[in-house]
C-alpha cells in the first residue's frame, strides 16, 4: 500500500554501518589466532580460521554493496551522502587487508622466524586494537545522529578519534622495532621469504592505517 | 416526507462508510507515529485514537463541517430547488467514498479531504452552474493545502531546534529533558486545549469568555504537565542500552511527551478529518428537516457523534492493521523526533479546524516530518515525497470531482424529489 508517511523515509544507513564495522573489526580479530596458528606451523588450524577470516570478509563485502544500493541520491541526510560512502569504504579495507595477510601467509606456507614471532604478534595485536577502537568509535553513529552531530556527544567521539590516533602511533611504532628485528636477522634467511615477510608487516600495517582513516572520516563528519 | 427520510438513512450510510474509511486509512497515519517510535503499543493507541478522535470530532468538528456543508456551494441559490443540494452532497460521499477505495486497491496515495472538496466542487460547478460555487472559499481551501504542510515543517523545525540546543546538545542530555519535557507537555496540551476552546466549544453550546477560555487552557495544561512530570521523574537510566549520552533513556523521557502529543494529533485529526463524512451529511439532515436550503439550522450534535462512532470503527476493524504497517516503516522517528513532528502538525490542524479550513492531516505530518529533518533531525529522507503529494492532488481533486458529477445526475434521475 502507498503511504505517504511511511515513504518519507529512506532506509537509514546507520545501524548498517555500524553492523558493517563490526563485521570488519572480527575479521581482523581473527589474525591474532591466524598468526599464533602460523608461528606454531599448525597449518589445518590457520587454514580454519583463514576460512572464517574469508567468510567475515565476504560478509562485510555483501553488507557494503547492499548499503550502497539502499543510498539514492534523493536521499536527504543531515551528513552528505559521500562522506558516509567513504566511511564505508575504508571500514571494508580493513576486512580486505586482513584476508591479503592470511592470503599471504597461508599460501606460502611462510615460517615466521622465531627471533621476530614474538615481535610479530605484539604488532598484530596492536594493529587489531586500532580496529577495535575504530569499531568504538563508528558504534557511535547512532548517538551522533540522535544529537545532530553537535555538542557534548561530539566531544565524546573526538576522544575516541584521539585515542585511535594514539593506537594508531604505536603500532608504527611497533612496526618500525619489527623491520628493525627482521633485517638483523635476514642474511640468515631466504631472500624471497625475506622479500614477502617485508610485504606481510606492510599490509598487517596497512589494517591500523585503515582504522586511523576510518577515525579521519568520523572526524570529517563531525564538522559538519 | 418518506422521500426525506430516504435521503437521511442514505446520507447516514455514505457518511458512516466515509467515516469508517477515514477511521482504517487516515487515522493510521496520525497514530503511527506513536507507535513507530515505540511510544505507544498498537493496543494502546488504538484507545487514545478512539477517545480523542471522538472528543476532537464532537468537541472542535463543527467548523469544517460547516464549511463542507454550506462554505463551498452558494446554497441561497437554490433556494427554490433543495433536493439538488441533497442529490449534490449524496452523490460527493459516493463520489470521495467510490475514490478512494479504487485508489487504496491501485496502492495510491489520496486524501480524504482532496477526494471530498473535489466531490462538491465538482457537482455543484457542473449540476448546478459554475456561479453556485463560492470560488473565493475554495481558493483559501486550495491555499490552506499548500501553506499548512509549510507551516507545520516550519514550526516541527523551530520545535526539534529547541530541542537540539536546550537537550540533545547538552553534557547531561538525560538530567535536561527531565527538566524540559513537562514544559513541552505544558506547551502541547496547552496549545491543543485553547484552540479548541476558542474556536470549537460553541458546536457543542459551550461558550466562555476569551479570560476564562485562557485560565481553564492553562489549568488543564499545568494538571497534564504535572502528570507528565511525574512520570518523566520515575524514569531510571537502563545502564545495558545507553552509552555515555543516555540518549535511549533520553529517548524515553520523550516517550511520555509523545503520549501526549499522540492525543493532540488524535483529538486534531478528529476535529478536521470528521467534517469529510459528515459535512455532506449534516447538509442533507438540515435541508430534508426543514425542507429549506436555510443556512441558519443548527448542526445537530447526533451527526458529529455518528461521525466520532465511524471513525472508531474503522480504526477498529482495519485502521489497527494500517498502523502497525506504517509504524513499521517509520522507526526513524524516534519520541524526541516524532513529538515535533506530531505537535507542530497537530497545533496546525486544530487551528485549520478552528478557522475552518478542511486540510490534509496526513500531508500535514508529512510537512512536519521534513521540517525535522531540514534540522537535521533524520537520518535519511527520500525527497521524492514532496513530488508525490503534488501528484496526489493534482489526481485526487479532479477524480473526487468527476466522480461526483456521474453520481449526481445518476442520483437526480433515479431518486424521487
Amino acid at each position: 500500500m502507498a503511504n505517504l508517511l511511511a515513504n518519507i523515509f529512506g532506509s537509514s544507513p546507520v545501524m548498517p554501518l555500524e553492523k558493517h564495522v563490526d563485521i570488519a573489526y572480527r575479521c581482523t580479530r581473527e589474525l591474532v589466532g591466524f598468526l599464533e596458528a602460523a608461528v606454531a606451523g599448525e597449518w589445518e588450524e590457520a587454514q580454519r580460521i583463514r576460512d572464517t577470516i574469508e567468510e567475515l570478509e565476504h560478509e562485510a563485502d555483501d553488507l557494503k554493496k547492499e548499503i550502497r544500493l539502499h543510498l539514492p541520491k534523493s536521499l536527504f541526510m543531515p551528513v552528505p551522502r559521500e562522506d558516509l560512502l567513504e566511511l564505508l569504504l575504508v571500514q571494508d579495507k580493513m576486512a580486505n587487508r586482513a584476508k591479503d595477510v592470511s592470503g599471504l601467509i597461508l599460501g606460502r606456507k611462510m615460517t615466521i622466524p622465531p627471533e621476530i614471532a614474538e615481535k610479530f604478534l605484539q604488532f598484530v595485536r596492536r594493529c587489531v586494537d586500532a580496529a577495535k577502537q575504530a569499531r568504538k568509535s563508528v558504534r557511535e553513529l547512532d548517538e551522533l545522529f540522535t544529537a545532530g552531530f553537535r555538542g557534548a556527544e561530539v566531544s565524546v567521539v573526538s576522544s575516541m578519534i584521539e585515542e585511535l590516533d594514539r593506537i594508531e602511533t604505536d603500532t608504527d611504532d611497533l612496526q618500525a622495532q619489527l623491520r628493525a628485528a627482521l633485517y638483523a636477522v635476514e642474511s640468515n634467511l631466504q631472500p624471497v621469504n625475506v622479500m614477502f615477510l617485508y610485504r606481510v608487516i606492510e599490509l598487517t600495517g596497512e589494517i591500523a592505517d585503515m582504522a586511523e582513516r576510518v577515525g579521519r572520516r568520523l572526524e570529517l563528519l563531525l564538522s559538519h | 416526507m418518506e422521500a426525506q427520510l430516504v435521503y437521511i438513512g442514505l446520507a447516514a450510510v455514505f457518511g458512516i462508510f466515509m467515516a469508517w474509511g477515514i477511521g482504517a486509512n487516515d487515522v493510521a497515519n496520525a497514530m503511527a507515529t506513536s507507535v513507530g517510535s515505540k511510544a505507544l503499543t498498537i493496543k494502546q493507541a488504538i484507545m487514545v485514537a478512539a477517545v480523542f478522535e471522538f472528543a476532537g470530532a464532537v468537541l472542535a468538528g463543527g467548523e469544517v463541517t460547516s464549511t463542507i456543508r454550506q462554505g463551498i456551494v452558494d446554497i441561497d441559490d437554490m433556494e427554490g430547488t433543495p433536493e439538488l443540494l441533497v442529490f449534490g452532497m449524496l452523490a460527493s460521499l459516493l463520489a470521495a467514498a467510490t475514490w478512494l477505495l479504487i485508489a487504496s486497491r491501485k496502492g495510491w496515495p489520496v486524501s480524504t479531504t482532496h477526494s471530498i472538496v473535489g466531490a462538491i466542487v465538482g457537482f455543484a460547478a457542473v449540476g448546478i452552474g459554475v456561479e453556485a460555487v463560492h470560488w473565493n472559499k475554495v481558493g483559501t481551501i486550495v491555499l490552506s493545502w499548500v501553506i499548512s504542510p509549510l507551516t507545520a515543517g516550519f514550526i516541527a523545525y523551530l520545535i526539534f531546534t529547541s530541542v537540539q540546543i536546550l537537550i540533545l546538545r547538552q553534557e547531561d542530555p538525560l538530567a535536561k529533558a527531565k527538566r524540559y519535557v513537562p514544559v513541552y507537555i505544558f506547551f502541547a496540551a496547552f496549545t491543543i486545549t485553547l484552540v479548541t476552546i476558542l474556536k470549537g466549544l460553541s458546536h457543542v453550546g459551550l461558550d466562555l469568555s476569551t479570560a476564562n477560555s485562557y485560565l481553564l487552557a492553562t489549568a488543564i495544561a499545568l494538571g497534564v504537565a504535572v502528570v507528565g512530570g511525574i512520570a518523566v521523574h520515575r524514569i531510571q537510566p537502563m545502564r545495558k542500552r545507553d552509552k555515555k549520552q543516555h540518549f535511549y533513556t533520553v529517548e524515553r523521557v520523550f516517550g511520555v511527551l509523545m503520549i501526549v502529543t499522540a492525543c493532540a494529533m488524535a483529538f486534531a485529526h478528529g476535529s478536521n478529518d470528521v467534517a469529510n463524512a459528515i459535512g455532506p451529511l449534516a447538509a442533507v439532515v438540515a435541508v430534508s428537516q426543514s425542507g429549506l436550503v436555510g443556512s441558519q439550522s443548527p448542526l445537530p450534535v447526533w451527526v458529529l457523534v455518528l461521525g466520532g462512532i465511524g471513525i472508531v470503527i474503522g480504526l477498529a476493524t482495519y485502521g489497527r492493521h494500517v498502523i502497525a504497517t506504517v509504524g513499521q516503516k517509520i522507526t526513524q522517528l524516534t519520541p524526541s523526533r516524532g513529538f515535533a513532528a506530531e505537535l507542530a502538525a497537530a497545533t496546525t490542524i486544530v487551528i485549520a479546524s478552528g478557522t475552518g479550513l478542511p486540510i490534509s492531516t496526513t500531508h500535514t505530518l508529512v510537512g512536519a516530518v521534513l521540517g525535522v529533518g531540514m534540522a537535521r533531525g533524520i537520518e535519511a529522507i527520500d525527497l521524492r515525497i514532496v513530488g508525490r503529494i503534488f501528484a496526489s492532488w493534482l489526481i485526487t481533486v479532479p477524480a473526487g470531482a468527476l466522480f461526483a458529477i456521474v453520481f449526481f445526475y445518476i442520483l437526480k434521475a433515479v431518486l424521487p424529489s
